[in-house]
């Protein structure tokens, strides 16, 4: 297994540990993970589920959970759609 | 893609954590088919997140779960029951249709937010959320932390975020001294507590302890730069990078709701063998009462031991039970909200975060349902999961029904629900995914 993953966000390359959710690349990229219906920036708040706060687009997927997704190799994370 | 996914079980268990847990080993230990479903990506639940491998207790229980041979679902969400003794669940790929004869509902709980301003700025979590961050790769070395709200998870996560090179300038607790001495006194009178408390004492010796002190305002731009906090009656401003809060832990009880388990006082309401009031289904760990690791231990093992027909069994984990429970009943007086809080937001403070539902809209209302109705609050993915409690505390309103889906739900796992033909697709969305 690997012990580094890449990821991008918004098409540029975040490399977080193996085992890291979609949340911390999403953190350590420096971006929120959605804006709200009146354009605040969010990011996540319960960490396990229950909020949406975390949702983001997963490999063209939208309102996936952030931090209830692990990531992959090569995964494309966007925050701006 | 969406391919759709038949199992069949004798006994059926939804949720991971503890609870849920040690009922699959004890009903699959008995012989039964059991399965165990969980939305995360491995068991443990919140409490043992990422360290089922590490805790001793963890394991244990992991490799029975093993040995017995039960089947483990991981990143299923469960969000409707089409009919009785049948739920679905969804995974990023496909649906499944889980039949059981009996269901074991360990659903756990979640943190109680309550809106104050700036408390919707990024880098305000929970406190169970930010460890949870944490664990799942979140570097937090260097990183100055406010911890704030009440309930022992506020000690438990500093603990760890030290530990994890974090720097907690303060953990303000609402409760007052009077009501937290009362606490310690019932908390030490328990062996497993005693180790905890002593551990907790020590990795936290340099940390600041603020009783009857709360988070009043977040300033920063882009995210957290400083908190302001009422501590003893006097304010003051702390600069940091996270605020953590969170005002204990509140049940999940939807999907017993969803499938017709009465409730009382907020819990679900079970019997002497964890037996809701619906047939098949038993229920067991926080959403029967807040108390804890213990408690659920002990009541997911009588709730797995009944399900599988082993009633004398489960009788002889009763007294275990009871002395957990009094335990959770001390917490819940101990960690009881202050009237103050209620008096935290502003006008303009949004209290659905969803929806961004201020505050001023809500208090013109007289209920949960008709604030819902008017302002789309609770409407919206979350489904009221965080607003709705804190409603529940600001307004003193009571909680609604549910409706399935219990959660949002792909369009494409909306084929499974085509036996409800009187719900609208707006409606089955859950708002805005």
């Amino acid at each position: 297994m690997l012990s580094e993953i890449v990821v991008t966000v918004n098409g540029v390359p975040v490399t977080v540990p193996s085992g890291a959710t979609v949340t911390t690349a999403v953190l350590l990229a420096g971006k929120a993970c959605r804006t709200s219906v009146s354009g605040d920036p969010r990011g996540p708040l319960c960490g396990m589920g229950i909020c949406f706060e975390c949702r983001v687009a997963i490999n063209g997927k939208a309102h996936c959970r952030s931090c209830q997704t692990l990531c992959e190799q090569g995964m494309e994370v966007r925050t701006d759609e | 893609m969406n391919r759709e996914v038949r199992q069949r079980f004798d006994v059926l268990v939804v949720g991971g954590g503890p609870a849920g847990l040690v009922a699959a080993v004890r009903a699959a230990e008995a012989g039964a088919h059991v399965g165990i479903v969980d939305d995360n990506a491995s068991l443990g639940g919140q409490i043992w997140r990422g360290e089922a491998k590490h805790e001793e207790t963890a394991a244990q229980w992991i490799s029975r779960l093993r040995t017995a041979g039960a089947t483990t679902l991981c990143g299923l969400r469960v969000f409707h029951q089409p009919e009785a003794g049948v739920l679905l669940a969804e995974t990023n790929e496909n649906v499944h249709v889980l039949s059981y004869a009996k269901v074991v509902l360990a659903t756990g709980a979640r943190e109680r937010f309550l809106p104050f301003p700036g408390w919707t700025l990024p880098n305000v979590t929970g406190v169970g959320g930010l460890q949870a961050l944490v664990k799942s790769g979140l570097p937090i070395h260097g990183k100055r932390v406010v911890i704030a709200g009440t309930g022992p998870l506020l000690l438990a996560v500093a603990a760890y975020l030290r530990e994890h090179g974090a720097e907690i300038p303060i953990i303000c607790e609402q409760a007052s001294w009077t009501s937290l001495a009362r606490f310690g006194v019932t908390m030490f009178g328990q062996p497993s507590k005693i180790a905890q408390g002593f551990r907790l004492t020590r990795q936290l010796a340099t940390v600041t302890f603020a009783p009857n002190s709360w988070p009043v305002a977040v300033h920063g731009k882009a995210a957290v730069e400083a908190v302001m906090i009422s501590r003893q009656g006097r304010t003051e401003t702390i600069p940091c990078d996270y605020l953590a809060c969170g005002f204990h832990l509140v049940p999940n009880i939807e999907l017993a709701l969803l499938l017709g388990c009465q409730i009382q006082r907020g819990y679900v309401r079970v019997d002497d063998f964890q037996r809701t009031t619906v047939r098949e289904v038993l229920c067991a760990g926080e959403p029967t009462g807040i108390g804890g690791i213990e408690l659920a231990l002990a009541e997911g093992q009588i709730a797995g031991l009944v399900a599988s027909g082993q009633m004398n069994a489960a009788k002889k984990l009763f007294g275990q039970r009871s002395g957990a429970r009094h335990f959770a009943r001390t917490l819940d007086r101990a960690f009881r909200l202050r009237s103050e809080l209620r008096r935290l937001p502003s006008p303009d403070t949004i209290v659905c975060r969803c929806e961004d539902t201020h505050y001023s809209r809500l208090s013109q209302h007289t209920s949960w349902r008709s604030a819902k109705l008017h302002t789309r609050c609770g409407m919206g993915p979350c489904q009221g999961r965080v607003c709705g409690p804190a409603s529940e505390f600001l307004f003193e309103w009571n909680p609604d029904s549910v409706r399935p889906p219990i959660f949002p739900v792909r369009v494409e796992s909306l084929a499974a629900l085509s036996s409800e033909p009187e719900l609208e697709c707006g409606e089955v969305s859950g708002g805005h995914t």
